[in-house]
């Protein structure tokens, strides 16, 4: 039987895609599929034959102010973080976007971004070693001013927006850097030409043009912290608990996987209409 | 120039510089502890190379060492040889659904990890691969997959599909025109790609850490239960060779694809 040249096309593209495709399919999206089905049922059918289907699992998110209120304490740091990072990212950007030309551009934005895609747990851990108590920072300030300080940023909501910010604000220049280095030169310069002040060239046209790049780099950042566990527990100690370190807790700890797929679920629901929410803004991102 | 136009430049200038001590500073502290003879990280530093030569008798994390790295090596083969084949689907094929399959690509990018990793752990475990090595793997992959599509994708934008017809037309075979004329022109984006997959999986915590058999777990995993139950330099050293293996990769993976896109 002869193929006409489009069967073949459509042949050779389904040899080439299914792999990728069905890898993704088993290790992501019957994940994901998994989770919500387990998220109704009473106990892990692999662990026992007497499970049913319920909403048990969500109602308990609800019954208690305990699971919402931690949602909301994960929501808060990861707004936190995403201002920290765009407030201190965004200048930065600017600086390597506008004035910074030529090699040493290159080079600067390689250094910046060289970090975020090294082992984020062990810039966490490096945090662990500079805030504690007695550690480096109270001898460098000691060894200029002559004073005993004692300064324990560890284990407390400050260290994990410290760590954080550090593991996610490469993230926020790189967004806003493409944004930023997009805008035509010549725009500004007959802004400039036309006697407008800088603050109503920034106002007026960089910042809605650079706004994309800023949404989307403030999106990368938010919904990544609102599901961290890791960073909260080696910064955080006792301080660490949030709505992350809760659905780790049910899945290596206290084993109540079902209600450890609803709350992954809750969050995932969150994100998902976070993502919604933005799309607008970030369909002219790049 | 006017100074009213230079000083905006020199503190643009400091401020950058600014950004880059707070992004470096903690790893060069985190790893001149590691040369430092006091076990609870007291001043003044004595240097000693001790909690290196600790670090290569301790056969626990040696042996987690060694499975980071010959996953991330498998991860690489699969995600870049499986991702650029998808690529080249998507660049060579118009057909209906073409769009599905290319938004179908963030989900494993824009979902936590935490969501992403548990999920796997519960599929994993109802169909019987349960944990361990080879889930770690078919999850490594995934992650790694997308940022391959996407780097070689990239890399096809700058490619005439004019040459293939061209060869086509002088009778080459569909493969061997893929493999004479389209994958050398796109080979620095293969290469890319490939160092994206490596790093995605030798530096990847979080699905490890769900998926990974406590007992046969890989580097990141181990040093997280290090952290929590109380550390000494050994494990800065260990981190410190791990920051500096996963910077190589990405430094060579930046000759190959321009972060900050064409200029």
């Amino acid at each position: 039987m002869a193929l006409t040249a489009r069967q073949t096309n459509a042949l050779r593209a389904g040899v080439l895609l299914s792999p990728a495709y069905l890898w993704l399919t088993v290790a992501v999206f019957l994940p994901l599929s998994a989770m919500l089905f387990f998220s109704f049922l009473s106990a892990a059918p692999f662990t026992t034959d007497d499970w049913h289907f319920t909403t048990s699992n969500y109602t308990a998110f609800f019954s208690r102010s305990l699971y919402p209120d931690l949602l909301g304490r994960s929501l808060l740091l990861s707004a936190v973080v995403t201002l920290c990072c765009v407030i201190i990212g965004y200048p930065c950007a600017y600086v390597l976007a506008k004035q910074i030309k030529g090699r040493s551009r290159e080079a600067l934005f390689l250094l910046i971004i060289l970090p975020f895609w090294s082992n984020s747990l062990v810039r966490i851990f490096s945090w662990a070693i500079v805030l504690r108590g007695n550690g480096i920072i109270d001898h460098t300030i000691e060894a200029i001013l002559p004073v005993d300080v004692s300064i324990n940023l560890m284990f407390s909501f400050p260290a994990i927006v410290i760590g954080l910010v550090h593991s996610y604000l490469p993230y926020v220049i790189l967004t806003c850097y493409l944004a930023l280095q997009a805008i035509d030169d010549t725009l500004i310069d007959a802004a400039r030409s036309l006697g407008a002040p800088f603050r109503t060239i920034f106002v007026r046209l960089i910042l809605p043009l650079s706004l994309p790049g800023l949404a989307a780099g403030a999106v990368l950042i938010f919904v990544p912290v609102a599901g961290s566990f890791m960073e909260p527990r080696i910064l955080g100690g006792r301080m660490g608990t949030f709505y992350g370190t809760v659905i780790e807790d049910q899945f290596v700890a206290v084993f109540n996987w079902p209600l450890g797929a609803a709350l992954s679920f809750i969050l995932l629901a969150v994100v998902l209409v976070i993502l919604g929410a933005a799309s607008p803004v970030l369909r002219h991102a790049r | 120039m006017s100074p009213r136009r230079t000083w905006p430049i020199a503190a643009g200038r400091v401020y950058v510089g600014v950004i880059l001590f707070f992004l470096y500073a903690p790893i060069m502290v985190m790893a001149l502890m590691s040369f430092n003879a006091s076990e609870f990280y007291a001043f003044p530093l004595h240097f000693t190379l001790d909690w290196y030569r600790k670090l290569a008798g301790n056969a626990p994390i040696i042996s987690s060492a060694w499975r980071s790295v010959w996953i991330a090596i498998v991860t690489t083969a699969i995600a870049t040889t499986l991702g650029t084949a998808a690529s080249l689907a998507l660049f060579r094929y118009d057909f209906p659904g073409k769009r599905v399959l290319q938004v179908m690509l963030f989900p494993p990018i824009a979902i936590p990890w935490l969501i992403i990793g548990t999920a796997m752990l519960i599929f994993f475990f109802w169909v019987g691969i349960g944990r361990g090595t080879p889930a770690v793997i078919l999850g490594h992959v995934a992650l790694a997959l997308p940022y391959v599509i996407v780097v070689v994708s990239a890399r096809l934008q700058t490619f005439d599909i004019q040459l293939e017809e061209a060869a086509r037309s002088l009778g080459a075979s569909s493969w061997q025109v893929t493999r004479a004329v389209t994958l050398p022109w796109i080979a620095s984006g293969v290469v890319a790609g490939a160092l994206f997959a490596f790093a995605v999986s030798f530096d990847q915590f979080v699905v490890s850490y769900f998926l990974a058999q406590p007992g046969d777990a890989t580097l990141p995993v181990v040093i997280y239960t290090a952290i929590r139950k109380g550390f000494t330099p050994e494990i800065n050293a260990i981190s410190t060779i791990i920051i500096v293996i996963s910077m190589a990769v990405m430094l060579a993976a930046s000759r190959h694809f321009k972060f900050g896109g064409e200029r």
